[in-house]
């Protein structure tokens, strides 16, 4: 943790399609800013839920995939060079004398005049499997995620799912914990066939159990868990002692933290005026698939218009002296320089 | 029109759908009755994979936003997993 504060005007949080557009445009307007996204990569659900599917409503792009969006946004902000804090959440954010300080789960500290949200569906969390009482282990016996493989050492661990993170974690806590069972529903696995393999192997050589079968319920108690009842594929049930249960069902869209930030909600939305779409905090706007207001379509195109107004007034908190004249990127000069073709 | 699109213009609780029927979340599935499970065929690779992120998935599991309403299915009875809502 670096008790190190960065300071710039700008706090975008989400990097889907919406808050990178917001670079641009804030960009335009000489706001300098900061990016901050719980997922690895920029993107939001465009590249984490369907990076291969076209969409066919972004003007002027008769068709293209998420991921192809994504990376034309991002060669589109380049000249602004913003700078991406990725792998963390937004924790807390505080009202300073002249605008706001923004701590991540990550330690990250930013301090900014304006704040931009434009966290889509919320932040992309672990699903949590409806098993009752699971909340009771989670953090103790359940994990859905490895901060330390240290935590893990000479464990009984179950690893529940068939895809990339369930076999990662399978192949990369095998040799520190005390044994492994991966369980999945079925014996075809969506993870890349290398990892496929390696699994395999180490199931050949008995240093990995592989089980079919899905979790049904949880047994421990003082959150420890001791045993899990499998449901198998042939419908009989059976008992799977276990210290440690790590589910991998994917992500889930949640809210998260912003809840508490003080900025008025409706139903898991932030209310925006149409002119600035600033919330009911003034310096804090909300754009893109978050935000509400009469009329409101959860269309990309949508949150890049919204970044546009957004930006004429987030000018107003940022330079308050200065009387911003509006310019197109066709013949302002001092707009093409900013854009580097000048 | 897809069985989820059908539930989420009627306000179904338990279809989230919340990757809008890009078979990319797994927040859609429904059990076909049994005696619907021909008319409506098996999922395809894409589907059986993103199945492996719900939870309680049985052999009449389907995501229903790859289930496409046609006149064949007129009368179509889906079940929503009891966790699910």
């Amino acid at each position: 943790m670096s008790e190190t504060v960065i300071k710039t005007d700008a706090i975008i949080i989400g990097a889907g399609p919406v808050g990178l557009f917001a670079v641009f445009e804030l960009g335009l307007v000489d706001i300098k800013a900061h990016v901050i996204d719980i997922l690895d990569r920029p993107g939001g659900q465009c590249t984490e839920l369907y990076p291969e599917k076209p969409i066919y409503d972004i003007p002027g792009l008769t068709i293209v995939t998420g991921q192809e969006l994504t990376d034309k946004l991002m060669a589109q902000i380049k000249p602004f060079d913003a700078e991406f804090h990725f792998n963390q959440r937004v924790e807390t954010l505080e009202r300073l004398d002249r605008g706001f300080g923004v701590t991540t789960d990550a330690g990250t500290k930013i301090e900014g005049k304006i704040v931009v949200i434009a966290a889509g569906g919320g932040s992309f969390t672990p699903k949590r499997p409806p098993l009752p009482g699971i909340e009771n282990y989670e953090g103790t016996s359940v994990f859905y995620s490895v901060r330390k493989m240290e935590n893990f050492r000479g464990r009984d661990v179950l690893i529940v799912g068939g895809g990339d993170s369930a076999l990662d974690w399978t192949l990369n806590l095998q040799p520190v914990a005390k044994s492994i069972t991966l369980l999945h529903r079925r014996a075809e696995f969506r993870a890349a066939p290398a990892s496929v393999q390696k699994m395999l192997t180490l199931v050949e050589s008995g240093d990995v159990s592989f089980k079919l079968g899905q979790v049904t319920e949880l047994h421990g108690e003082d959150g420890q868990l001791r045993s899990v009842t499998v449901k198998g594929s042939d419908g009989t049930t059976f008992e799977q002692p276990t210290e440690i249960m790590m589910p991998f069902f994917g992500l889930t869209m949640k809210l998260g933290p912003v809840a508490d930030w003080g900025i008025q909600l409706n139903e898991n939305l932030i209310p925006v005026d149409t002119e600035k779409f600033e919330t009911s905090e003034k310096g804090i706007f909300a754009i893109g698939d978050i935000n509400t207001y009469p009329g409101k379509l959860k269309l990309i195109l949508s949150g890049f218009h919204e970044t546009a107004l957004m930006a004429q007034q987030a000018h107003k908190y940022v330079y308050p002296d200065k009387k911003l004249i509006f310019q197109y990127t066709t013949s302002s000069s001092s707009l093409q320089k900013k854009l580097g073709v000048k | 029109m897809t069985v989820m699109e059908a539930a989420v213009k009627n306000s179904v609780p338990g279809i989230a759908a919340e990757c809008g029927g890009a078979c990319a979340c797994a927040t859609c599935h429904v059990y076909v009755d049994e005696a619907w499970r021909e008319k409506t065929g098996s999922p395809e690779q894409m589907e059986e994979d993103m199945l492996d992120f719900a939870f309680d998935v049985r052999s009449e599991s389907r995501l229903s936003c790859q289930i496409k309403v046609t006149d064949a299915l007129d009368g179509l009875v889906v079940r929503i997993p009891e966790k699910q809502i």
